[in-house]
């Protein structure tokens, strides 16, 4: 039998403690992406978003931990990416605008949920077909190498993404050139309706990487200081060119797959358990009250000043023009 | 005749069939515990069981070749891709695969098999999950293109591509799943191949086919109330192509518009047109014309969106073009 010549990942990510202003202003983040999402259900209730839209709510520590860990790094990711874009600085107003259709959105009203896109964020898009974009990764990679960036990419995708050959073969070129991608699963257990269990006969899907000999780790994501760190520890291993990594980061989306989703298929409980025991939210809040000594009236201040800005994203893309007719045809050819 | 929903029409002509040959199944993601992601589905995993009506993991690649294989061995298995936009990662199985396995070992492998789902744009879904398919699967000879408007078309060709013992790409609109429409109690099919006059007229001919025939509906009241008589022929089935009926009918009004939906670029109204100049040119008193989704892939916003997709006012003005009423 041979051996897995599977590298394993430093213990550390080298990246200094947060203290509780560090650890403050990514709790502040995780608020501002449940507050955006919150609205947008509104709004797509009151049909002001349209088509699908896909809450991030319940996964919030998975990217403001990993956005604090590769502030100028690459991302890609999925159709669940309200999330990301914002951690990764894309503006609560543009991200907004884009779900309302608006020429002012971060894709100019054009993609909507699925394809927020931002270029001077390094937020390379959301991509609709499940799987899809994963390849796409190694592109990235493949540059950053070449140049010598000193950078990494991060590809989020979900559970069920874990199965389409796009993303095993992406594995497969990511390892054999050594690329600085770091593969990010957030496995919240369900593709649509679809159980884990019911979909694989593994269910920890970093143990695809066994299959090319990539670096994997398997971890908790609720609290968002410890995604930061071990996400901090991929990143600074591929970065370091040691080649890619696979995570899967565990986790639970609160809301059904999509707002016309009603999640019926969930066992009983098993919502509420995650919302008392693995609320990222309420974990930070908990570890900056106890162990930071941070005041209520500071937490206060900070869910305050986040109303005022996702109350801001509202109005701008209410405010703002539905897309020029005479743009239609632009931007179907590079000019 | 019992008023159902297109979706019922269509669990009507799967469950018939996998009642009357146990070599049918049903497999695609969230057909059998989630009831399908548009109820198409409903209740048949009670009825069917697990063997028969088959939950899979995101991978179409994967289960479309193993319905390819399996119906290479005698099974008629239905695919069901959520939407077509997922068939493009089982492009190949099925372009490769599914319409030359026949052909290309002699006859001696049958691919008795049904690739089903949604097709086209929905409402606001942007360019990846509004792509209309048919040109993609038309253009191979070895596989069948079926689709319909009304509740009594979807339930008698269902039933027919399931019985064919060819592959079958069979195109479905998650717009159209509730639209009601009269189904007889009676078992029946409807052949694949043969086209339907929706409407009879006889000044213009409107070729179309799927949820562009309501479009065209609305067209042929407008028209009717401006002293135009159209006739609207629904095809039905893309490939292989009713040319009889097309070539009748543009033979009575002289005239045709082809509305499609999918781009006009190697479209399947470019096929058509093709056919027609071919073999129809002395019966035509005007070239005809497309109104297809504009050229561009599919915007989110809505005031791009309607833009973009063909509508009864566009057919309007074609056809009185056509008709040297407009220029
Ligand atoms: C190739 C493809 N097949 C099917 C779909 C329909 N679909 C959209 S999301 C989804 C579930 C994906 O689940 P997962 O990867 O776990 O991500 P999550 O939604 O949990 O974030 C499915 C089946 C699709 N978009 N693309
Ligand atoms: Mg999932």
């Amino acid at each position: 039998m041979s051996e897995l010549p599977t590298p394993s990942l430093p213990q550390e990510s080298g990246l200094p403690p947060l203290d509780a202003e560090g650890l403050l202003k990514l709790y502040r983040e995780m608020v501002l992406i449940r507050r955006v999402e919150e609205l947008a259900a509104k709004a797509y209730t009151m049909r002001k978003i349209l088509g699908f839209c896909h809450l991030y709510i319940g996964q919030e520590s998975v990217a403001v931990g990993a956005a604090s860990a590769t502030p100028d790094d690459y991302w890609i990711a999925a159709y669940r990416e309200h999330g990301h874009a914002l951690a990764k600085g894309v503006s609560a107003n543009a991200v907004m605008a884009e779900l309302f259709g608006k020429a002012t959105g971060t894709s100019l009203g054009l993609g909507g949920s699925m394809h927020i896109f931002d270029k001077d964020a390094k937020f390379m898009g959301g991509y609709g077909i499940v799987g899809g974009h994963v390849p796409l990764a190694n592109g990235v990679g493949w540059a950053i190498k070449q140049r010598n960036e000193g950078r990494v990419c991060l590809c989020y995708f979900g559970d069920g993404a874990a199965h389409q050959g796009a993303f095993f073969e992406a594995l497969c070129l990511a390892q054999l050139w050594k690329l600085p991608v770091v593969f990010i699963c957030e496995n919240n257990f369900y593709a649509m309706g679809t159980s884990i269990d019911r979909q694989s006969h593994l269910t920890d899907m970093s143990l695809r990487a066994n299959g090319v000999g990539m670096a994997r780790e398997q971890l908790r994501g609720f609290d968002v200081e410890h995604v930061r760190e071990r996400v901090g520890a991929a990143a600074k291993f591929a970065r370091e060119g040691n080649g890619p990594v696979m995570l899967e980061i565990i986790t639970y989306r609160h809301r059904g797959h999509s707002m016309s989703d009603p999640a019926k298929y969930r066992p009983k409980g098993e919502l509420e358990e995650y919302k008392l025991n693995s609320e990222p939210l309420a974990l930070t809040k908990r570890r900056l009250e106890q162990d930071f000594g941070v005041s209520a009236e500071r937490i206060a201040a900070v869910h305050q000043e986040v109303e005022a800005v996702a109350e801001e994203a509202w109005n701008f893309a209410e405010s703002s023009p539905d897309p020029d007719p005479a743009t239609l045809y632009d931007h179907v050819y590079a000019e | 005749m019992a008023l159902i929903p297109i979706r019922e029409a269509l669990r009507a002509a799967m469950r018939e069939e996998m009642q009357r040959d146990p070599s049918v199944f049903l497999m695609g993601e969230e057909v059998a515990q989630y009831d399908g992601a548009y109820k198409v589905s409903q209740g048949m995993l009670a009825e069917f069981g697990p063997d028969r009506i088959v939950d899979t993991p995101i991978s179409e690649c994967g289960f479309a070749g193993l319905g390819i294989g399996a119906a290479m061995v005698g099974m008629r298995p239905i695919i069901e891709f959520m939407t077509w936009n997922f068939s493009l990662v089982a492009y190949d199985q099925i372009v490769n695969s599914a319409a030359k396995i026949y052909q290309m070992s002699g006859g001696q492998y049958k691919v008795p098999i049904v690739f089903r789902g949604p097709n086209g744009a929905a409402e606001n879904l942007a360019s990846q999950h509004s792509t209309s398919v048919e040109s993609l699967y038309a253009h191979f000879p070895g596989l069948k293109v079926v689709t319909y408007a009304t509740a009594y078309d979807a339930k008698g060709l269902l039933k027919s591509a399931i019985r064919d013992d060819s592959p079958v790409c069979f195109l479905e609109s998650e717009m159209t799943y509730g639209m009601k429409g009269e189904v007889p109690d009676e078992e029946y099919l409807i052949p694949i191949g043969k086209a339907d006059i929706k409407a009879e007229g006889s000044d213009v001919t409107l070729v179309t086919w799927g949820k562009q025939v309501f479009t065209c509906q609305a067209a042929v009241e407008t028209l009717k109330s401006q002293g135009v008589s159209a006739e609207l022929l629904d095809l039905r089935t893309i490939r292989p192509l009713d040319r009889e009926a097309l070539f009748n009918s543009v033979a009575k009004t002289g005239r045709c518009v082809v509305v499609q939906e999918g781009y006009p670029f190697s479209g399947v109204g470019a096929e058509i047109v093709a056919q027609l100049q071919e073999h129809c040119f002395d019966l035509l008193d005007a070239p005809v014309l497309r109104i297809t989704n504009r050229d561009v892939p599919q915007p989110y916003a809505t005031n791009l969106e309607k833009l973009v997709m063909p509508s009864a006012e566009r057919v309007v003005t074609a056809a009185r073009r056509v008709l040297g009423l407009e220029r």
